[in-house]
C-alpha cells in the first residue's frame, strides 16, 4: 500500500537526516517508528506527504508515486494521508467542529470553506467522528478551551475526517500525561483497525509503542536499524538502535503490563 | 576575569575587573560633562527675558480664553463630524491597502523574498516615515484643500503603521497550525484562511482600533493646512486672536479624543 524506495533527505545546512530509508507498509498496519532525539523519524513521515521536499527517492501511496506530483495532484494525494501532531496543531482560536471539518479542506471549494458551507454529509461525518472521539457535547467549544488529551481527539476526528489510508502520526502522546498517553493510543489503534487504516506513528516511549503495535521499526541517524515485531526489541536491538543503556527496566515493565492488561481482560 | 584570590586564599568574585570599572566611570564623567556643556551652550542662546515672562503672558491668554465662547460650539459640529470621519474613513481605506502589502512584506507569507518583499518593505517605510501633516501639505497643493486631502493624508500615513504591525504578527504566527492545514490537502488560499487569519484576527482587531485611535489625534490637527476637520477652526480662530473660541475648540478636541480612546479600550478589551 505504501512503498518508500530509497528516500533521502539532506538538509540545505549539509544534514543527512535520511539515507536510503526502504520500508513497505500493508493495509491495515500500524507501524511504530522509533529512534533517538534527530534520527529522523519525524523527517521520514514529513517526507511522505511532502511537507518536507525529500532529496531523492520515491515514496508510493496506492501506485502513485508522490514525490513525482505537481502541487494540484499533490494536494489530491494528501487528502489520502491523515496526520496527528505532537502538539495537536489546531488552530486555536476555531471551534472544534471548524476545526473536525478542516479535514475536509481538499474536498471543498474555497468559498464553501471561507462560508463555512459543508455538505450535509461531512458535518453527519464530523459529529459520528466526534461522538466516536467521545467530544460530541464539545462541538461548539473553542479549541483551546480543550485539554491535551481532548485536543488530541479533536486533531484524531481532523485527520480522519479526511477518510484517509494512511495516517502520519508525529509523537501523539509527547504532552501528554501516562494515563492519557494510552488512551490516546488506544484509540488510534482501535481507529486503524475499524477502518483498516495503515498508520506510521512517531514514538519515543518505546514501553508504549510496544503495548499497542504489531510492527517496530528502528532508526538511527537516518538509517534503518530494526524491522520486526515488538517481541524481538531485546536489549542488544535497543544499544543498537539508541546506544548503551541499561534497557531491561523498558522491557520488563512492558511484560508486566501486559500481564496486567490480560488480567483485566 | 572577575574572579581572583585575596590573601587568605578565598575565592573573590565582582561583576567588572579593575579596569572595566575605571572605563566605565570615564565614561559616566564624559556623559555628565557633556550634559553640563550642552546645557551651557542652550542658557547662553536663550532669552531669559521671555522665558521668565512667561507664566505672566500664559496667565494673560488663559483669562481671555476663560470662559470658553460656548455658543461657537454650534459652528463646530460639522467641523467635528468631519474629523472623525477622517479618522474613520482614513483607518478604513489605509487596512485594505495595509492588509495586501503585510502579506507581501512577511517573510513567510511573502510571493518572492527577493523581488516583492522589499518593495513591501519600501512602501511600509516611506509611507510611515512622512507625518500625516506633511502629506497633508502636499495634497492640498495637489488636489486642493477640503476634506479628501485630509483623508488620503490620514490614511497614507497609516498603510506603513498599520502593515508594519500586521506583518510582524504574519511572522509570529505558529507554523504547526499551518503545517497541519496544508496536510489535509488545501490549497494556498484554504492555508490563508484556516491556518493565518484566525491567529492575526486578534492583532488585526487591535492594531484597526489602536490607528484609529491616533488618527482621531491627528485628524483634528489637519485644518491648520487646509485639509478638512476642526483644525479649520482652529486656524482661523488663532488668526483672529478669538481666545474663548480657542478654548471651546480644545474642549471639543479634548472630548473627541478621549471618547476615542475609550472605545478603542473596549474594542481590544472584547477581542482579546
Amino acid at each position: 500500500m505504501l512503498k518508500i524506495d530509497k528516500l533521502t533527505k539532506r538538509y540545505p545546512t549539509g544534514d543527512l537526516a535520511l539515507n536510503a530509508v526502504e520500508l513497505e507498509i500493508p493495509k491495515g498496519q500500524v507501524v511504530a517508528l522509533i529512534g533517538p532525539s534527530g534520527a529522523g523519524k519525524s523527517t521520514l513521515i514529513r517526507c511522505i506527504n511532502r511537507l518536507v521536499q525529500p532529496t531523492s527517492g520515491q515514496a508510493i501511496l496506492n501506485g502513485v508515486n508522490i514525490t513525482a506530483l505537481g502541487s494540484g495532484a499533490l494536494r489530491s494525494a494528501r487528502r489520502k494521508m491523515g496526520m496527528i501532531f505532537q502538539e495537536y496543531a489546531l488552530v486555536e482560536r476555531l471551534t472544534v467542529m471548524e476545526n473536525v471539518l478542516s479535514g475536509r479542506l481538499g474536498y471543498v471549494g474555497f468559498w464553501r470553506s471561507f462560508l463555512r458551507k459543508y455538505s450535509q454529509e461531512d458535518i453527519d461525518e464530523a459529529f459520528r467522528l466526534l461522538d466516536r472521539v467521545g467530544l460530541l457535547a464539545m462541538a461548539d467549544k473553542r479549541a483551546d478551551e480543550l485539554s491535551g488529551g481532548q485536543r488530541q481527539r479533536v486533531g484524531i476526528a481532523r485527520a480522519l475526517i479526511q477518510n484517509p489510508d494512511l495516517l502520519l502520526v508525529d509523537e501523539p502522546t509527547a504532552s501528554l500525561d501516562p494515563k492519557t498517553s494510552r488512551q490516546i493510543m488506544r484509540l488510534i489503534c482501535e481507529l486503524c483497525a475499524e477502518r483498516e487504516l495503515a498508520a506510521i506513528i512517531n514514538i519515543h516511549d518505546v514501553a508504549l509503542a510496544k503495548m499497542f503495535v504489531q510492527r517496530v521499526i528502528g532508526l538511527k541517524l537516518g538509517e534503518l536499524q530494526f524491522d520486526g515485531s515488538p517481541d524481538q526489541l531485546t536489549p542488544e536491538v535497543l544499544t543498537r538502535i539508541y546506544g548503551e543503556e541499561d534497557w531491561e527496566a523498558t522491557i520488563e515493565k512492558v511484560d508486566d503490563e501486559e500481564a496486567e492488561d490480560e488480567a483485566v481482560l | 576575569m572577575p574572579v581572583s584570590e585575596n590573601s587568605k586564599g578565598q575565592k573573590v568574585w565582582q561583576l567588572h575587573t579593575r579596569n572595566e570599572s575605571l572605563i566605565r566611570w570615564f565614561a559616566y564623567l564624559l556623559t555628565v560633562a557633556a550634559f553640563m556643556w550642552c546645557w551651557a551652550k542652550i542658557s547662553e542662546s536663550t532669552t531669559w527675558y521671555f522665558v521668565w515672562d512667561a507664566p505672566r503672558i500664559a496667565a494673560d491668554i488663559g483669562g481671555r480664553a476663560l470662559p470658553p465662547k460656548w455658543e461657537y460650539i454650534n459652528e463646530l459640529w460639522v467641523p467635528i463630524w468631519d474629523t472623525l470621519n477622517i479618522a474613520t474613513l482614513g483607518t478604513i481605506l489605509a487596512l485594505m491597502m495595509a492588509v495586501p502589502v503585510a502579506f507581501l512584506a512577511a517573510s513567510n507569507t511573502t510571493p518572492s523574498k527577493v523581488f516583492v518583499r522589499p518593495v513591501a518593505l519600501m512602501i511600509i517605510v516611506s509611507t510611515r516615515s512622512i507625518n500625516s501633516l506633511i502629506w497633508a501639505l502636499l495634497l492640498v497643493s495637489i488636489i486642493g484643500p477640503g476634506v479628501v486631502a485630509g483623508l488620503l493624508a490620514i490614511s497614507i500615513r497609516s498603510i506603513g503603521f498599520c502593515a508594519k504591525l500586521l506583518y510582524e504578527a504574519i511572522e509570529e504566527i505558529d507554523q504547526k497550525q499551518i503545517e497541519a492545514i496544508t496536510a489535509t490537502g488545501a490549497s494556498r488560499w484554504q492555508v490563508m484562511l484556516y491556518g493565518i487569519v484566525p491567529q492575526i484576527l486578534p492583532a488585526f482587531a487591535g492594531i484597526s482600533v489602536f490607528r484609529w485611535d491616533i488618527n482621531i489625534r491627528e485628524s483634528t490637527v489637519l485644518g491648520l493646512v487646509g485639509a478638512g476637520g476642526i483644525g479649520l477652526q482652529l486656524q482661523s480662530s488663532l488668526n483672529v486672536l478669538a481666545w474663548p473660541q480657542v478654548a471651546l475648540i480644545l474642549v471639543v478636541i479634548l472630548v473627541a479624543v478621549v471618547v476615542g480612546e475609550w472605545v478603542s479600550a473596549k474594542v481590544r478589551g472584547a477581542i482579546i
